[in-house]
Protein backbone atom coordinates (compact mmCIF):
# COMPACT_ATOMS: atom_id res chain seq x y z
CA UNK A 1 0.00 0.00 0.00
CA UNK A 2 2.63 2.62 0.79
CA UNK A 3 6.55 2.41 0.14
CA UNK A 4 7.21 4.17 3.43
CA UNK A 5 9.16 2.16 5.82
CA UNK A 6 7.76 -0.20 8.30
CA UNK A 7 8.16 0.98 11.87
CA UNK A 8 9.47 -2.51 13.21
CA UNK A 9 11.90 -0.01 15.87
CA UNK A 10 8.42 1.15 17.71
CA UNK A 11 6.87 -2.43 17.27
CA UNK A 12 9.36 -4.11 19.52
CA UNK A 13 9.70 -0.70 21.79
CA UNK A 14 5.80 -0.81 22.22
CA UNK A 15 5.51 -5.27 22.11
CA UNK A 16 7.80 -5.90 24.95
CA UNK A 17 6.23 -2.80 27.01
CA UNK A 18 2.74 -3.91 26.41
CA UNK A 19 3.69 -8.02 27.02
CA UNK A 20 5.74 -6.65 30.58
CA UNK A 21 2.95 -4.66 31.30
CA UNK A 22 0.53 -7.75 31.26
CA UNK A 23 3.35 -10.40 32.15
CA UNK A 24 3.15 -8.30 35.53
CA UNK A 25 -0.38 -8.16 36.17
CA UNK A 26 -1.12 -11.63 35.58
CA UNK A 27 2.36 -12.86 37.11
CA UNK A 28 0.96 -11.25 40.19
CA UNK A 29 -2.93 -11.35 39.83
CA UNK A 30 -3.69 -12.20 43.77
CA UNK A 31 -1.31 -9.49 44.99
CA UNK A 32 -2.66 -7.03 42.22
CA UNK A 33 -6.77 -7.81 42.98
CA UNK A 34 -5.98 -7.69 46.61
CA UNK A 35 -4.39 -3.99 46.70
CA UNK A 36 -6.35 -2.56 43.14
CA UNK A 37 -10.36 -3.40 44.67
CA UNK A 38 -9.66 -1.41 48.10
CA UNK A 39 -11.91 0.66 48.77
CA UNK A 40 -10.07 3.14 50.80
CA UNK A 41 -6.93 5.73 50.36
CA UNK A 42 -5.39 6.36 47.40
CA UNK A 43 -6.29 2.75 46.01
CA UNK A 44 -8.54 3.78 43.48
CA UNK A 45 -5.70 4.88 41.55
CA UNK A 46 -4.25 1.67 40.95
CA UNK A 47 -6.89 0.60 38.14
CA UNK A 48 -6.73 3.86 36.43
CA UNK A 49 -3.13 4.21 36.48
CA UNK A 50 -2.37 0.73 35.19
CA UNK A 51 -5.29 1.34 32.17
CA UNK A 52 -3.54 4.15 31.12
CA UNK A 53 0.27 2.74 31.17
CA UNK A 54 -1.05 -0.03 29.42
CA UNK A 55 -2.80 1.68 27.03
CA UNK A 56 0.33 3.99 26.22
CA UNK A 57 2.35 0.32 25.72
CA UNK A 58 -0.57 -1.19 24.28
CA UNK A 59 -1.99 1.14 21.76
CA UNK A 60 1.69 2.13 20.34
CA UNK A 61 2.02 -1.46 19.83
CA UNK A 62 -1.21 -2.30 17.88
CA UNK A 63 -1.28 0.95 16.27
CA UNK A 64 2.66 -0.45 14.67
CA UNK A 65 1.03 -4.05 14.15
CA UNK A 66 -1.01 -2.51 11.31
CA UNK A 67 0.66 -0.59 9.91
CA UNK A 68 3.07 -3.40 9.67
CA UNK A 69 1.06 -5.35 8.36
CA UNK A 70 0.67 -2.93 5.09
CA UNK A 71 -2.98 -2.10 7.02
CA UNK A 72 -2.54 1.92 6.58
CA UNK A 73 -5.08 4.67 6.21
CA UNK A 74 -5.78 6.13 3.29
CA UNK A 75 -6.60 9.88 3.66
CA UNK A 76 -2.56 11.64 4.33
CA UNK A 77 -2.54 12.56 7.88
CA UNK A 78 -3.11 16.11 8.78
CA UNK A 79 -0.12 18.76 8.22
CA UNK A 80 -0.60 20.26 11.56
CA UNK A 81 -0.44 16.91 13.17
CA UNK A 82 2.64 15.72 11.48
CA UNK A 83 4.16 18.72 12.35
CA UNK A 84 3.52 17.89 15.95
CA UNK A 85 5.02 14.49 15.79
CA UNK A 86 7.73 15.54 13.88
CA UNK A 87 8.78 18.59 16.58
CA UNK A 88 7.92 15.84 19.95
CA UNK B 1 -11.14 -7.40 48.92
CA UNK B 2 -14.63 -9.81 48.51
CA UNK B 3 -12.87 -13.00 46.66
CA UNK B 4 -17.19 -13.75 45.86
CA UNK B 5 -17.20 -10.83 43.43
CA UNK B 6 -14.52 -11.71 41.63
CA UNK B 7 -14.02 -14.65 39.41
CA UNK B 8 -11.46 -17.39 38.13
CA UNK B 9 -10.62 -16.93 35.04
CA UNK B 10 -10.88 -19.99 32.77
CA UNK B 11 -10.16 -20.55 28.88
CA UNK B 12 -13.49 -19.99 28.11
CA UNK B 13 -13.46 -16.71 29.94
CA UNK B 14 -10.68 -15.59 28.64
CA UNK B 15 -11.49 -16.47 24.85
CA UNK B 16 -14.86 -14.45 25.46
CA UNK B 17 -13.51 -11.49 26.72
CA UNK B 18 -10.54 -11.60 23.75
CA UNK B 19 -13.38 -12.40 20.56
CA UNK B 20 -16.09 -9.62 22.00
CA UNK B 21 -13.39 -7.31 23.05
CA UNK B 22 -11.84 -6.92 19.47
CA UNK B 23 -15.18 -6.98 17.39
CA UNK B 24 -16.60 -4.49 20.17
CA UNK B 25 -13.39 -2.13 19.84
CA UNK B 26 -13.75 -2.64 15.63
CA UNK B 27 -17.21 -1.24 16.15
CA UNK B 28 -15.96 1.40 18.21
CA UNK B 29 -12.98 2.69 16.34
CA UNK B 30 -15.94 3.07 13.15
CA UNK B 31 -18.74 4.33 14.99
CA UNK B 32 -17.64 5.97 18.41
CA UNK B 33 -19.41 3.12 20.33
CA UNK B 34 -19.94 -0.25 20.75
CA UNK B 35 -19.18 -3.20 22.50
CA UNK B 36 -20.47 -2.23 26.33
CA UNK B 37 -24.08 -3.33 25.24
CA UNK B 38 -22.60 -7.11 24.29
CA UNK B 39 -19.99 -7.15 27.31
CA UNK B 40 -21.82 -6.35 30.27
CA UNK B 41 -24.19 -9.37 29.64
CA UNK B 42 -21.68 -11.22 28.76
CA UNK B 43 -19.99 -10.76 31.55
CA UNK B 44 -22.59 -11.33 33.60
CA UNK B 45 -23.52 -14.58 31.82
CA UNK B 46 -19.87 -15.61 32.97
CA UNK B 47 -20.72 -15.14 36.24
CA UNK B 48 -19.17 -12.02 37.29
CA UNK B 49 -21.59 -10.20 39.52
CA UNK B 50 -23.68 -6.59 37.83
CA UNK B 51 -21.43 -4.17 39.18
CA UNK B 52 -18.09 -5.80 38.63
CA UNK B 53 -19.40 -5.87 34.95
CA UNK B 54 -20.16 -2.29 34.60
CA UNK B 55 -17.33 -1.18 36.67
CA UNK B 56 -14.58 -3.81 34.18
CA UNK B 57 -16.53 -2.71 30.97
CA UNK B 58 -16.28 0.67 31.60
CA UNK B 59 -12.25 0.61 32.99
CA UNK B 60 -11.78 -0.45 29.43
CA UNK B 61 -13.57 2.08 28.04
CA UNK B 62 -11.76 4.68 28.37
CA UNK B 63 -8.35 3.72 27.67
CA UNK B 64 -9.96 2.35 24.48
CA UNK B 65 -11.67 5.63 23.31
CA UNK B 66 -8.56 7.09 24.17
CA UNK B 67 -6.26 5.37 21.81
CA UNK B 68 -9.33 5.33 19.16
CA UNK B 69 -9.80 9.16 19.48
CA UNK B 70 -5.69 10.15 19.31
CA UNK B 71 -5.76 7.56 15.88
CA UNK B 72 -8.88 9.63 14.59
CA UNK B 73 -7.37 12.86 15.69
CA UNK B 74 -4.29 12.45 12.92
CA UNK B 75 -6.62 11.72 10.53
CA UNK B 76 -8.23 14.95 11.07
CA UNK B 77 -11.81 13.83 12.28
CA UNK B 78 -11.92 14.64 15.71
CA UNK B 79 -13.25 17.87 17.11
CA UNK B 80 -12.30 18.30 20.84
CA UNK B 81 -13.82 20.96 21.55
CA UNK B 82 -17.40 19.96 20.31
CA UNK B 83 -16.44 16.17 22.56
CA UNK B 84 -15.51 18.46 25.71
CA UNK B 85 -18.54 20.63 25.06
CA UNK B 86 -20.79 17.31 25.10
CA UNK B 87 -18.55 15.53 27.95
CA UNK B 88 -19.04 18.06 30.37
CA UNK B 89 -23.17 18.30 29.77
CA UNK B 90 -23.42 14.62 29.60
CA UNK B 91 -21.80 14.34 33.09
CA UNK B 92 -25.14 16.12 34.21
CA UNK B 93 -27.13 13.82 32.00
CA UNK B 94 -25.33 10.98 33.81
CA UNK B 95 -25.69 12.09 36.93
CA UNK B 96 -29.70 12.44 36.59
CA UNK B 97 -30.02 9.50 35.15
CA UNK B 98 -28.47 7.55 37.80
CA UNK B 99 -30.78 9.06 40.50
CA UNK B 100 -34.03 7.85 38.28
CA UNK B 101 -31.89 4.49 38.21
CA UNK B 102 -31.77 4.23 41.97
CA UNK B 103 -35.50 5.42 42.25
CA UNK B 104 -36.99 2.86 39.74
CA UNK B 105 -34.66 0.44 42.12
CA UNK B 106 -36.04 1.59 45.14
CA UNK B 107 -39.50 1.43 43.91
CA UNK B 108 -39.86 -1.57 41.70
CA UNK B 109 -36.61 -3.44 42.42
CA UNK B 110 -34.64 -5.42 40.12
CA UNK B 111 -37.16 -6.72 37.57
CA UNK B 112 -38.19 -2.99 37.23
CA UNK B 113 -34.98 -1.68 36.82
CA UNK B 114 -34.58 -3.76 34.21
CA UNK B 115 -38.21 -3.32 32.36
CA UNK B 116 -37.52 0.95 32.56
CA UNK B 117 -33.41 -0.42 30.66
CA UNK B 118 -35.45 -2.46 28.09
CA UNK B 119 -38.05 -0.21 27.45
CA UNK B 120 -35.62 2.90 26.86
CA UNK B 121 -33.71 0.64 24.88
CA UNK B 122 -36.52 -0.30 22.39
CA UNK B 123 -38.23 3.14 21.91
CA UNK B 124 -34.84 5.50 21.99
CA UNK B 125 -32.98 2.70 19.19
CA UNK B 126 -36.06 1.90 17.19
CA UNK B 127 -37.00 6.14 16.61
CA UNK B 128 -32.87 6.76 16.23
CA UNK B 129 -32.23 3.94 14.21
CA UNK B 130 -34.27 4.16 11.59
CA UNK B 131 -33.76 8.23 11.42
CA UNK B 132 -30.01 7.22 10.98
CA UNK B 133 -31.24 4.55 8.50
CA UNK B 134 -33.46 6.75 6.26
CA UNK B 135 -30.67 8.86 6.02
CA UNK B 136 -28.50 6.27 5.05
CA UNK B 137 -30.26 5.02 2.52
CA UNK B 138 -31.09 8.06 1.30
CA UNK B 139 -27.60 9.51 0.74
CA UNK B 140 -26.65 6.06 -0.94
CA UNK B 141 -29.60 6.80 -3.77
CA UNK B 142 -28.60 10.38 -3.76
CA UNK B 143 -25.03 8.87 -5.04
CA UNK B 144 -23.18 11.26 -2.45
CA UNK B 145 -20.30 8.77 -2.25
CA UNK B 146 -17.12 10.25 -0.73
CA UNK B 147 -18.63 13.62 -1.28
CA UNK B 148 -19.74 16.07 1.94
CA UNK B 149 -22.90 14.84 3.06
CA UNK B 150 -25.35 18.01 3.12
CA UNK B 151 -26.79 19.09 6.46
CA UNK B 152 -29.93 18.68 7.40
CA UNK B 153 -33.46 20.50 7.57
CA UNK B 154 -32.96 20.68 11.31
CA UNK B 155 -28.96 21.32 11.81
CA UNK B 156 -29.91 24.23 9.09
CA UNK B 157 -32.29 25.98 11.64
CA UNK B 158 -30.10 25.21 14.33
CA UNK B 159 -27.09 27.41 12.87
CA UNK B 160 -29.35 30.02 12.17
CA UNK B 161 -30.45 30.43 15.59
CA UNK B 162 -27.90 33.29 17.21
CA UNK B 163 -28.34 33.39 20.86
CA UNK B 164 -25.75 36.56 21.73
CA UNK B 165 -22.91 35.34 24.56
CA UNK B 166 -23.98 31.34 23.34
CA UNK B 167 -22.65 31.15 20.16
CA UNK B 168 -19.47 28.51 19.86
CA UNK B 169 -17.49 27.76 16.56
CA UNK B 170 -16.40 24.21 16.34
CA UNK B 171 -13.76 23.92 13.14
CA UNK B 172 -13.27 20.54 12.76
CA UNK B 173 -17.43 19.70 12.78
CA UNK B 174 -17.89 22.98 10.40
CA UNK B 175 -20.73 23.76 12.82
CA UNK B 176 -21.54 27.23 14.52
CA UNK B 177 -24.03 26.50 16.98
CA UNK B 178 -25.35 28.12 20.09
CA UNK B 179 -24.33 26.19 23.20
CA UNK B 180 -28.17 25.68 24.45
CA UNK B 181 -28.41 23.34 21.85
CA UNK B 182 -25.41 21.32 22.85
CA UNK B 183 -26.59 21.47 26.55
CA UNK B 184 -29.80 19.35 25.92
CA UNK B 185 -28.05 17.12 23.62
CA UNK B 186 -24.75 16.21 25.85
CA UNK B 187 -27.10 15.79 28.58
CA UNK B 188 -29.71 13.05 26.80
CA UNK B 189 -26.65 11.55 25.87
CA UNK B 190 -25.29 11.22 29.71
CA UNK B 191 -28.80 10.02 30.56
CA UNK B 192 -28.93 7.49 28.09
CA UNK B 193 -24.61 6.20 29.02
CA UNK B 194 -26.19 6.08 32.30
CA UNK B 195 -29.50 4.16 31.15
CA UNK B 196 -28.06 1.50 28.74
CA UNK B 197 -24.14 2.07 28.64
CA UNK B 198 -23.88 2.89 24.86
CA UNK B 199 -24.93 7.15 24.89
CA UNK B 200 -23.53 7.31 21.86
CA UNK B 201 -26.58 5.72 20.24
CA UNK B 202 -27.96 9.29 20.75
CA UNK B 203 -24.95 11.41 21.23
CA UNK B 204 -23.74 10.98 17.82
CA UNK B 205 -27.02 10.90 15.87
CA UNK B 206 -27.44 14.62 17.57
CA UNK B 207 -24.41 16.16 16.54
CA UNK B 208 -25.20 14.95 12.64
CA UNK B 209 -28.46 16.03 12.92
CA UNK B 210 -28.96 18.62 15.39
CA UNK B 211 -25.74 20.48 15.40
CA UNK B 212 -25.16 19.41 11.54
CA UNK B 213 -21.81 17.73 12.33
CA UNK B 214 -20.70 15.42 9.31
CA UNK B 215 -20.79 11.42 10.31
CA UNK B 216 -17.23 10.73 9.87
CA UNK B 217 -17.03 13.56 12.87
CA UNK B 218 -19.54 12.89 14.83
CA UNK B 219 -18.15 9.54 15.11
CA UNK B 220 -14.89 10.30 16.09
CA UNK B 221 -15.80 13.10 18.35
CA UNK B 222 -17.86 10.76 20.03
CA UNK B 223 -14.37 8.80 21.31
CA UNK B 224 -13.67 12.01 23.36
CA UNK B 225 -16.91 11.73 25.47
CA UNK B 226 -16.63 8.40 25.78
CA UNK B 227 -13.15 8.72 27.17
CA UNK B 228 -14.00 11.30 29.37
CA UNK B 229 -17.68 9.79 30.77
CA UNK B 230 -15.63 6.52 30.70
CA UNK B 231 -12.31 8.12 33.48
CA UNK B 232 -15.00 9.40 35.43
CA UNK B 233 -17.37 6.42 35.79
CA UNK B 234 -14.34 4.03 36.21
CA UNK B 235 -12.99 6.30 39.64
CA UNK B 236 -16.60 6.18 40.80
CA UNK B 237 -16.45 2.20 40.75
CA UNK B 238 -12.57 2.42 41.75
CA UNK B 239 -13.50 4.25 44.66
CA UNK B 240 -15.57 1.36 45.69
CA UNK B 241 -13.16 -1.43 44.79
CA UNK B 242 -15.31 -2.91 42.14
CA UNK B 243 -12.88 -2.67 38.97
CA UNK B 244 -12.00 -6.03 37.95
CA UNK B 245 -8.68 -4.78 36.03
CA UNK B 246 -7.87 -8.56 34.96
CA UNK B 247 -11.32 -8.23 33.15
CA UNK B 248 -10.82 -4.86 31.52
CA UNK B 249 -7.34 -5.45 30.59
CA UNK B 250 -7.85 -8.73 28.82
CA UNK B 251 -10.87 -6.28 26.80
CA UNK B 252 -8.49 -4.15 26.21
CA UNK B 253 -5.99 -6.63 25.08
CA UNK B 254 -7.82 -7.21 21.70
CA UNK B 255 -9.96 -3.99 21.73
CA UNK B 256 -7.09 -2.27 21.09
CA UNK B 257 -6.58 -4.09 17.93
CA UNK B 258 -10.00 -3.37 16.92
CA UNK B 259 -10.42 0.40 17.36
CA UNK B 260 -6.81 0.86 15.30
CA UNK B 261 -8.66 -1.41 12.80
CA UNK B 262 -12.08 0.01 12.62
CA UNK B 263 -10.50 4.04 12.97
CA UNK B 264 -8.22 3.04 9.36
CA UNK B 265 -11.49 1.52 8.38
CA UNK B 266 -12.90 4.99 8.30
CA UNK B 267 -10.63 6.37 5.93
CA UNK B 268 -11.64 3.89 2.92
CA UNK B 269 -15.23 3.83 3.07
CA UNK B 270 -17.56 6.01 2.29
CA UNK B 271 -19.10 8.47 4.65
CA UNK B 272 -22.73 6.83 4.43
CA UNK B 273 -21.34 3.46 5.73
CA UNK B 274 -20.90 5.17 8.96
CA UNK B 275 -24.63 5.56 9.39
CA UNK B 276 -25.58 1.93 7.98
CA UNK B 277 -23.57 0.56 10.26
CA UNK B 278 -24.84 2.46 13.28
CA UNK B 279 -28.49 1.81 12.33
CA UNK B 280 -28.03 -1.83 11.54
CA UNK B 281 -27.15 -2.27 15.09
CA UNK B 282 -29.32 0.00 16.75
CA UNK B 283 -32.35 -1.44 15.47
CA UNK B 284 -31.20 -5.60 16.19
CA UNK B 285 -30.09 -4.49 19.80
CA UNK B 286 -33.67 -2.94 19.60
CA UNK B 287 -35.23 -5.87 18.56
CA UNK B 288 -33.19 -8.24 21.22
CA UNK B 289 -34.41 -5.69 23.94
CA UNK B 290 -38.13 -6.18 22.92
CA UNK B 291 -37.75 -9.62 23.24
CA UNK B 292 -36.62 -9.69 26.68
CA UNK B 293 -39.39 -7.46 27.95
CA UNK B 294 -42.03 -10.20 28.80
CA UNK B 295 -39.70 -11.88 31.34
CA UNK B 296 -39.72 -8.32 33.42
CA UNK B 297 -43.27 -7.71 33.09
CA UNK B 298 -43.66 -11.06 34.39
CA UNK B 299 -41.09 -10.87 36.85
CA UNK B 300 -43.58 -8.02 38.09
CA UNK B 301 -46.53 -10.00 37.82
CA UNK B 302 -48.01 -7.76 34.74
CA UNK B 303 -47.79 -11.15 32.49
CA UNK B 304 -47.63 -15.17 33.06
CA UNK B 305 -44.72 -16.72 31.04
CA UNK B 306 -43.75 -20.05 32.02
CA UNK B 307 -39.74 -20.85 33.17
CA UNK B 308 -38.98 -22.19 30.03
CA UNK B 309 -40.09 -19.64 27.77
CA UNK B 310 -38.23 -17.28 30.37
CA UNK B 311 -35.33 -18.77 29.55
CA UNK B 312 -35.52 -19.32 25.50
CA UNK B 313 -36.32 -15.73 25.68
CA UNK B 314 -33.17 -14.55 27.36
CA UNK B 315 -31.45 -17.05 25.21
CA UNK B 316 -32.93 -15.61 22.05
CA UNK B 317 -31.77 -11.72 23.47
CA UNK B 318 -28.88 -12.54 24.09
CA UNK B 319 -27.80 -14.18 20.43
CA UNK B 320 -29.80 -11.08 18.95
CA UNK B 321 -26.93 -8.83 20.62
CA UNK B 322 -24.49 -10.79 19.92
CA UNK B 323 -25.93 -11.05 16.02
CA UNK B 324 -25.68 -7.13 16.24
CA UNK B 325 -21.98 -6.84 17.03
CA UNK B 326 -21.35 -9.36 14.40
CA UNK B 327 -23.25 -8.02 11.71
CA UNK B 328 -21.64 -4.32 12.19
CA UNK B 329 -18.39 -6.29 12.19
CA UNK B 330 -18.96 -8.00 9.14
CA UNK B 331 -20.32 -4.23 7.07
CA UNK B 332 -17.05 -2.55 8.37
CA UNK B 333 -14.76 -5.30 7.10
CA UNK B 334 -16.59 -5.48 3.74
CA UNK B 335 -16.79 -1.75 3.30
CA UNK B 336 -13.28 -1.93 4.49
CA UNK B 337 -12.33 -4.42 1.74
CA UNK B 338 -14.65 -2.71 -1.30
CA UNK B 339 -13.00 0.43 -0.24
CA UNK B 340 -9.41 -0.73 -0.42
CA UNK B 341 -9.95 -2.06 -3.51
CA UNK B 342 -11.46 0.57 -4.79
CA UNK B 343 -7.91 2.94 -3.72
CA UNK B 344 -5.67 0.45 -5.24
CA UNK B 345 -8.12 0.51 -8.45
CA UNK B 346 -7.05 4.40 -8.64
Amino acid sequence: MSDTPKPWGKLVFYGLGSAACYVALFANEKSVMASFTRADGWYWLLPIATAFVISYFHGGFTGCFWDVLGVKPRQPVRKDVEQEELEE
Amino acid sequence: MDPSLFIELTFQSVAFLLIVGFIGGLVSGFIGSGGAFVLTPGMMSLGVPGVVAVASNICHKFPKALVGAIKRHKFGQVDVKLGLYMASTAALGMWWGSGIQKSIKATWGEAGSNLYVSVAFVVVLTIVGLIVLRDAIALHRAGETRGEERVGRLARWVQTVEIPGTMVTFHVAKTRVSFLFILPLGFATGLLASTIAVGGFVGVPGMMYVLGAPGLVASATELVIAFVMGLGGTINFAMSGYVDIRLAMLILLASLFGIQLGAIGTTYVRPYMIKVVMAAIMLIVSVSRAIVIPVYLTQLGYMAVGDGTIGVLKIVSFVFMVAALGIGALIIIGAMVRGHREASAT
